[in-house]
């Protein structure tokens, strides 16, 4: 099943079955976060390019502590000093990082469906670190798994998700994984980043533009970055958006007692986000950043296959 | 001499629809009728053929000069008569714009040396296409030229297209408009809608264009010169165009193959249906059929776009607009409107004859003295259309490995045979 997928360029074509492997196949590896000697040697003498073609820093260092984890070397290209600055194509950027001879690939870019461009004209695993507008299909899966951890299964949830999700790649990829464990997703933010279509993206979604009705009966609450330069094309005052929208104390108890509030990073306080409900009991956003760590080994680990099963791994922090 | 025998001639303009001979003496024709033949006449067997006038392409881009790596005069119109086209209009955007009487002249002596068909070429509408002052558009008629247009980008202003339609009318010539309202283009790499959202990518509403359509129209009420829409893409500017032939204004649209066969949700990431104006939803793709059924649309036209590779081997977001499209143009038409039932033959030969003829305000016709321009084409013959094949420079094309019933077989320019099957 999931060991034939080759690539993980988006969840939407994934199936639930197959989300919940790769979910399964991350429990081991989040164990190995709590050892004190963290390093395995499974992917010994494999490397991994982390080619950022866009500002990254939280991504790029999952990957890379992920990749270290599993005793993989990496092959960093940034944006800063990619030839892609230099005019040099992705089409040539994709052939010279192959002839590097990596076991994979892991690719965020600002064009939508670049990790798929990337994958089609290589012949090494390609994972998409986030692809213009389109998906996050890591961020996705870490997300599912702290809310599976917490709320002991994804079938059959509530969730409000807030912000402009029209741009938002995790909310995209959030919406499919969600979807096909049957939740009732909610969307809710500034009517021009809410499109109709969003509700015929995937199966139990609706619109919602009071922030209030939103929250109501919600046990996980996903706040979204706003980009500023969004709230620029055209002109939205910022505090228009933290009057409205802002994620606040208040607004988060009109959501079910003890709701998760997630938050993909980074955060701004105090913008789409009050700090109280940032560092609050609620809070799950340190526990995103270890998972995903541990979806990213698990991934690294399916793609390349290194030796011995994941059941050894479990074991191999010992 | 030349004799076309047994065909069925379909010819729009004298409403004919009959098997008859044509016989062709030099670039004229001579003669029509059951025995129209000459002792010493080479013979075609068009038994099972039909016979059109030549087929004429209102929009296409040959690229020359300056963007030779993707096509050149000779290897596009090699393509168009391979499309069944005799005659195509070259829109001015090459690099130098033609936007005045000595690149027209350029590109009208090197189509006399290179062209397999006539080309008949399009001016600019402002000087170097860039929405300010007119370009020399007198001095481009007196060199050839048949209409205007600034396509690529819309006439940039309302005033700006209000002078070209008033100087252009003593002139005889229309002025064709890539319709799109470029704040609401802005960034656009596909049509909006659920596809867009769904894949992340920037799209453009519908209403991109049918504002621009609606702009233009008035002026076209307010001038009464002549406006003809490019690659209309949507129902609403449909219903415009249609609305303003009501009224009796000179109001003419083309719309392309790929937009009356394909959807925005076949786009995916590949940059083949990478096109301006983007392919429309399902429900607007349907509108075109019907447009074309009922007269409210003019003419096809191809809209044959070559671009090399590199221009098109890129992410979607940076990918140039554009597919090419002579050769394919006929076997869609057949497969999207006539062997569904949607328009009948005559109605199928008008859009690529009569049509576009009068768009520019010329006569189309298969009679004794007139250009022998002809299209021989087949309505059953099974054949696969492969881009590493075609005459063009370029194999930026979706129908790659599309398979058609019924083409074009031959194409005649000037009496002469410039394309046999």
């Amino acid at each position: 099943m999931l060991e034939r997928l080759r690539h993980l360029l988006a969840i939407e074509p994934l199936s639930a079955e197959q989300i919940s492997f790769l979910l399964d196949q991350a429990k081991p590896f989040q164990q190995i976060q709590r050892h004190p000697l963290k390093k395995l040697a499974t992917l010994r003498g494999k490397s991994v390019v982390l080619a950022f073609f866009e500002a990254s820093t939280r991504t790029r260092i999952s990957f890379g502590t992920a990749a270290a984890r599993l005793g993989a070397d990496t092959m960093a290209l940034q944006a800063e000093s990619s030839s892609l600055k230099k005019g040099e194509s992705l089409m040539d950027t994709a052939q010279t990082l192959e002839a590097m001879k990596p076991d994979c690939i892991v690719i965020r870019h600002a064009a939508s469906g670049a990790a798929q461009f990337v994958s089609e004209r290589v012949g090494v695993p390609v994972i998409n670190a986030g692809d213009g507008l389109h998906e996050h299909p890591t961020q996705a899966l870490l997300d599912a798994l702290t809310i599976r951890d917490r709320r002991g299964s994804l079938d059959g949830l509530a969730i409000t998700i807030l912000g402009d999700i029209l741009h938002s790649r995790v909310a995209r990829s959030n919406i499919h994984l969600l979807s096909k464990f049957g939740a009732a997703i909610t969307l809710c933010g500034p009517a021009m980043w809410l499109p109709a279509e969003l509700e015929r993206l995937a199966p139990g979604v609706r619109r919602s533009f009071r922030v209030e009705e939103a929250l109501e009966g919600a046990e996980v609450v996903m706040a979204l970055r706003v980009q500023q330069e969004r709230l620029n094309e055209p002109a939205l005052p910022p505090d228009e958006y933290v009057r409205l929208y802002q994620l606040t104390e208040a607004r988060l108890s009109g959501a079910r007692p003890g709701a998760l509030v997630l938050h993909p990073g980074p955060m701004i306080r105090g913008f789409e986000i009050e700090p109280a409900v940032a560092d609050g009991a609620q809070s799950c956003v340190l526990e995103q950043v270890t998972n995903g760590l541990a979806v990213r080994m698990a991934l690294l680990f399916l793609l390349i296959g290194g030796a011995g099963g994941p059941e050894d791994l479990a074991h191999a922090g010992d | 001499m030349l004799v076309i025998r047994k065909g069925r001639v379909i010819d729009p303009a004298s409403k004919t629809d009959a098997a008859m001979d044509v016989l062709i003496d030099g670039e004229r024709i001579a003669a029509l009728g059951a025995e129209a033949r000459a002792a010493d006449a080479e013979i075609v067997d068009a038994t099972g053929w039909i016979v059109a006038p030549g087929f004429i392409d209102l929009h296409c881009h040959l690229r020359e000069p300056g963007d030779e790596a993707s096509e050149t005069i000779e290897t596009g119109t090699r393509a168009a008569a391979c499309g069944g086209f005799a005659a195509v209009c070259p829109m001015p955007n090459t690099r130098p714009v033609n936007d005045n009487a000595s690149m027209t002249r350029a590109i009208v002596e090197r189509a006399a040396a290179a062209g397999r068909v006539r080309v008949w070429p399009i001016g600019a509408v402002s000087a170097g296409s860039g929405g300010e002052g007119l370009a020399e558009i007198a001095g481009m008629k007196e060199a050839g030229i048949v209409a205007v247009s600034d396509d690529g980008h819309p006439v940039a202003t309302a005033k700006l297209l209000r002078q070209a339609m008033e100087y252009c009318r003593p002139l005889g010539l229309p002025v064709i408009d890539h319709c799109e309202e470029p704040s609401l283009f802005a960034g656009a790499v596909m049509r909006e809608g659920l596809p867009s959202t769904r894949l992340g990518l920037a799209g453009m509403p519908a209403a991109a264009e049918s504002i621009a359509v609606s702009r233009d129209v008035q002026i076209a009420g307010l001038t009464g010169g002549r406006l003809h829409i490019a690659h209309l893409s949507s129902r609403a500017s449909l219903e415009l165009v249609r609305e303003a032939k009501k009224r009796g204004w000179a109001v003419t649209c083309e719309v392309t193959p790929h937009h009356f066969t394909l959807t925005d949700e076949e786009v995916g990431y590949d940059s083949r249906y990478k096109v301006n104006p983007p392919l429309a939803s399902p429900e607007d793709r349907d509108a075109l059929v019907d447009g074309l059924a009922d007269g409210s649309v003019d003419a096809i036209a191809t809209d044959h776009a070559p671009h090399e590779r590199a221009k098109k081997d890129v992410e979607f977001d940076r990918a140039a607009f554009g597919m090419t499209g002579f050769e394919t143009a006929l076997g869609l038409a057949l497969e999207r409107l006539y062997h569904p039932g949607r328009i009948s033959l005559i109605r199928l030969v008008e859009l690529f004859t009569t049509g576009p003829a009068g768009v520019l305000g010329i006569g189309r016709r298969i009679a004794p003295g007139e250009a022998a321009d002809l299209t021989l084409f087949s309505l059953h013959h099974q054949w696969t259309f492969r881009s590493k094949h075609s005459a063009s420079r370029s194999r930026n094309t979706p129908f790659d490995g599309r398979s058609f019933r019924g083409g074009p077989v031959m194409t005649i320019v000037g009496g002469r045979i410039v394309y046999r099957r």
